[in-house]
């Protein structure tokens, strides 16, 4: 049986986007599988009674080290923010290429705890920093001073000790260009070093922790447990900055929709599922339900979604317990169309996603396609003609033509970046000013634009004479052709409707990622947890790698 | 140092600001970055270019012709490029081309030295005295070693070369005999293994 792979205009619409969960396919996962073989050290740790001062993490592959070199600072209360407008962090990471020197140590010291100010230089891959969960942090240092382990329900609640606010990569402030580095075999997968930099900075969030409980009361104090450590990530406050990166990426974006649309079709087409296999579905399934459950927002909208997706998942366990048989031929493929017949899309992806799980041999070949030589895709076919172009936005942005954009609801809101901070953010255009400076982000009425303008032109034309007088149009002139060959770089959405959830964005982008427990704080920013369940460092040579499942909380 | 990232987000923003559509401003960035990566000083000339263009008005060309000639000031070497660019596989059939004034002409030079890239030759250019041998987007070689604005270029010429060896036959056969000195020679009995040897392909 041959399953057709979905179509965009169902997947890439934003609830659905916005309804995507980890999986298999998540770069912090396929992270540890990557790293799994490295060796791991803690190089350097030299911290005061407080816990501020400069701590070394590596992991080493033969001749390859990547460093994570820590900076933890005193922070008033006052100044301690997660706002990207905040000038001071609890602690501020960066991840050098090979051993710093003490030069580099020196050099960066200056540097790193500066952030969006500072200057990194290419021997420097990622920047971040992050703030201490005070409740979290200060709870556990208490209790483990005291020789007690730490509540793990008020652990459970937040779930991590700190919390990045900017995670930097890719030659953003002098880091190095990935030309430089992509030819690199274990940094294949997107984001890998990036997820490095978390992971690593999520234990020194548990040696610091046990450093000051051991200052505090040397002769009581005790470590804080393993398997704590393991159930506690690390938290991240995510705004807007996300959200055009999957505009401005488009065959990135393919990229990882794709492996997952693969993955899908391929389990689908299983024409006899093995017992082990489906057993494993439905293990990890219902062990999941603990990840939804111990899932806390205050947001009502995510509130909503959490309900709805409880309910169905508890209907589908009973469809899969009661009425459903795997024996029988194209199991997955049965399950699929149950889902979209019966399920909400939160549900429907969320099965998708522990589909995988039992299909290592068709999901990890497709890990190492989720990058992207975007340059490649850079260039118009100009020799391309007007009837080419005309066929492609009929058939590539079907709903997105239909959108009637002289409707105020339609073009409701604009993108901009911020003069103080350099940061994307999105107004209402007819309340706030600056809307002349929009950035091209509203692909939806752009491409709507063109094909208003092609209608009028004659088929036969080629798009140099087209650009002649439509260079206005260009950019969406290149998305089109790109959008030909990658079927999924394209939301197929009006990203500056009235009714746009930006976190939709985000949620796609961090479900990738492999966050757990989106947690919106408005429909702009939120709240996530990152390795919560993880294997430590020093655990990774021989780890379960369902361990996403595992959590406690 | 700034990263090449650094120097294309902040080129295509700086280009949008200076009055180009989006489009062309990321074609811009792209451009400015490969002109630094190959060492040539992209972000100083696109700086003064912008600061000059707030005080002239450049031309802009956009149907490329073999002889190309500006009427009062130069030619805005954004949107010549631009259409060099997308004219490139029409414009090779013209084998030379030749313009009369461009404004600040490194900049002009990457459209061209993607249009090498496009077209698949290697593309001569000559901007008065300095000349660029741009070799399918992937390096330039030049007579220019300087890190100068160049305000304008008179002359242009632009000479499309075919793809052809750059050694004669005779080269090519002395360095193909002494390669051969890393060859074994084959006994019967292994020839009659290889592949195909011993059946009949009339079957």
């Amino acid at each position: 049986m041959n399953v057709e792979l979905r179509d965009p205009n169902i997947v890439m619409k934003l609830s659905r986007l916005g309804s995507f969960h980890q999986s298999k396919l998540s770069f912090l996962r396929s992270f540890l599988k990557e790293f799994k073989d490295w060796e791991y050290k803690r190089d350097l740790f030299e911290l005061n009674e407080n816990g501020y001062g400069t701590a070394v993490y590596s992991f080493k592959k033969s001749t390859r080290v990547y460093s994570l070199i820590c900076y933890a600072n005193e922070l008033n209360e006052n100044e301690r923010s997660d706002r990207v407008i905040a000038t001071k962090w609890d602690a501020a990471f960066v991840l050098h290429d090979g051993v710093p020197t003490k030069q580099d140590i020196e050099r960066l010291r200056n540097e790193v705890p500066k952030q969006e100010v500072g200057r990194l230089s290419y021997k420097e891959l990622t920047l971040s920093r992050a703030n201490k969960s005070v409740r979290a942090f200060n709870h556990v240092v208490e209790s483990l001073s005291k020789g007690n382990q730490p509540d793990i329900e008020l652990l459970s609640k937040v779930g991590y000790l700190y919390r990045t606010t900017a995670v930097y990569g890719s030659g953003k402030f002098g880091l190095a260009d990935r030309f430089r580095i992509k030819n690199r075999e274990e940094i294949y997968g997107p984001f890998r070093l990036e997820m490095m930099l978390v992971y690593l900075v999520r234990q020194f969030t548990f040696d610091q922790a046990n450093h000051v409980a051991k200052n505090k009361n040397p002769r009581k104090a005790v470590s804080l447990d393993v398997e704590i450590c393991r159930n506690l990530g690390i938290g991240n406050s995510t705004g807007l900055g996300m959200a055009p990166f999957i505009v401005n990426h488009p065959t990135l974006l393919n990229n990882w929709i794709v492996a997952k649309e693969i993955a899908l079709k391929t389990i689908r087409e299983i024409k006899d599922v093995k017992t082990e296999d489906s057993d494993l579905f439905k293990v990890y399934l219902k062990k999941s339900i603990k990840n939804i459950t111990s899932w806390n927002t205050d947001s009502e909208y995510q509130q909503k979604k959490i309900k709805s997706l409880l309910e169905d998942i508890n209907k589908f366990i009973q469809f899969i317990e009661k009425d459903f048989d795997f024996l029988k031929e194209f199991a997955f493929n049965n399950i699929y169309l149950w889902a979209e017949e019966n399920l909400g899309e939160e549900c429907i992806e969320y099965i998708i996603s522990i589909m995988m799980e039992p299909y290592d041999d068709i999901v990890n070949p497709l890990i190492n396609q989720m990058s992207s030589e975007e340059e490649k895709y850079f260039n118009i076919p100009t020799d391309r003609t007007i009837g080419e172009l005309r066929e492609i936005l009929e058939k590539k942005y079907s709903e997105i033509i239909k959108i009637d954009f002289s409707k105020k609801e339609n073009y409701q809101n604009f993108w901009f970046i911020s003069k103080n901070k350099e940061e994307p953010r999105m107004a209402d255009r007819f309340k706030e000013n600056g809307s002349e400076l929009e950035q091209p982000l509203a692909i939806a009425r752009d491409i709507k634009k063109l094909y208003e303008v092609i209608s009028v032109s004659k088929n036969s034309s080629t798009i140099d004479k087209f650009l002649l007088n439509n260079n206005d149009l260009r950019h969406v002139v290149r998305r089109a052709f790109i959008v030909e060959k990658f079927p999924y770089s394209e939301i197929q959405d009006n990203t500056i409707g009235q009714s746009i959830i930006p976190i939709d964005m985000l949620r796609l982008k961090l479900s990738f990622f492999g966050a757990l427990k989106f947690d919106p704080r408005s429909d702009k920013w939120l709240r996530i947890c990152m390795f919560q369940g993880a294997p430590l460092p020093h655990e990774l040579k021989n780890y379960n790698p369902y361990w996403v499942y595992n959590s406690l909380n | 140092m700034k990263s090449l990232s650094e120097i294309d987000t902040t080129s295509k923003r700086a280009c949008k600001a200076a009055g180009y559509s989006w489009g062309i401003a990321e074609e811009v960035g792209k451009n400015i970055r490969l002109l630094e990566m190959f060492g040539l000083p992209g972000i100083k000339n696109l700086n003064d270019y912008f600061k000059k263009k707030k005080q002239k008005r450049f031309e802009s060309l956009n149907l490329i012709n073999k002889e190309n000639k500006a009427i009062k000031l130069e030619f805005c070497p954004i949107i010549t490029g631009t259409s060099f660019l997308d004219q490139a596989k029409a414009l090779e059939n013209l084998n030379e081309i030749y313009f009369e004034k461009i404004a600040y002409p490194l900049l002009f030079l990457p459209f061209v030295s993607r249009a090498s890239e496009i077209i698949g030759k290697r593309i001569f250019i000559k901007l008065d005295d300095k000349e660029f041998l741009l070799n399918f987007n992937n390096n330039i070689y030049s007579n220019f070693l300087s890190n100068n604005i160049v305000e304008n270029a008179e002359t242009i010429s632009i000479k499309f070369l075919n793809n052809a060896d750059s050694f004669d036959k005779k080269e090519w056969e002395e360095l193909y005999r002494l390669s051969e000195d890393t060859f074994v020679e084959e006994s019967d009995s292994l020839k009659e293994t290889g592949a195909g040897a011993g059946l009949t392909d009339n079957d």
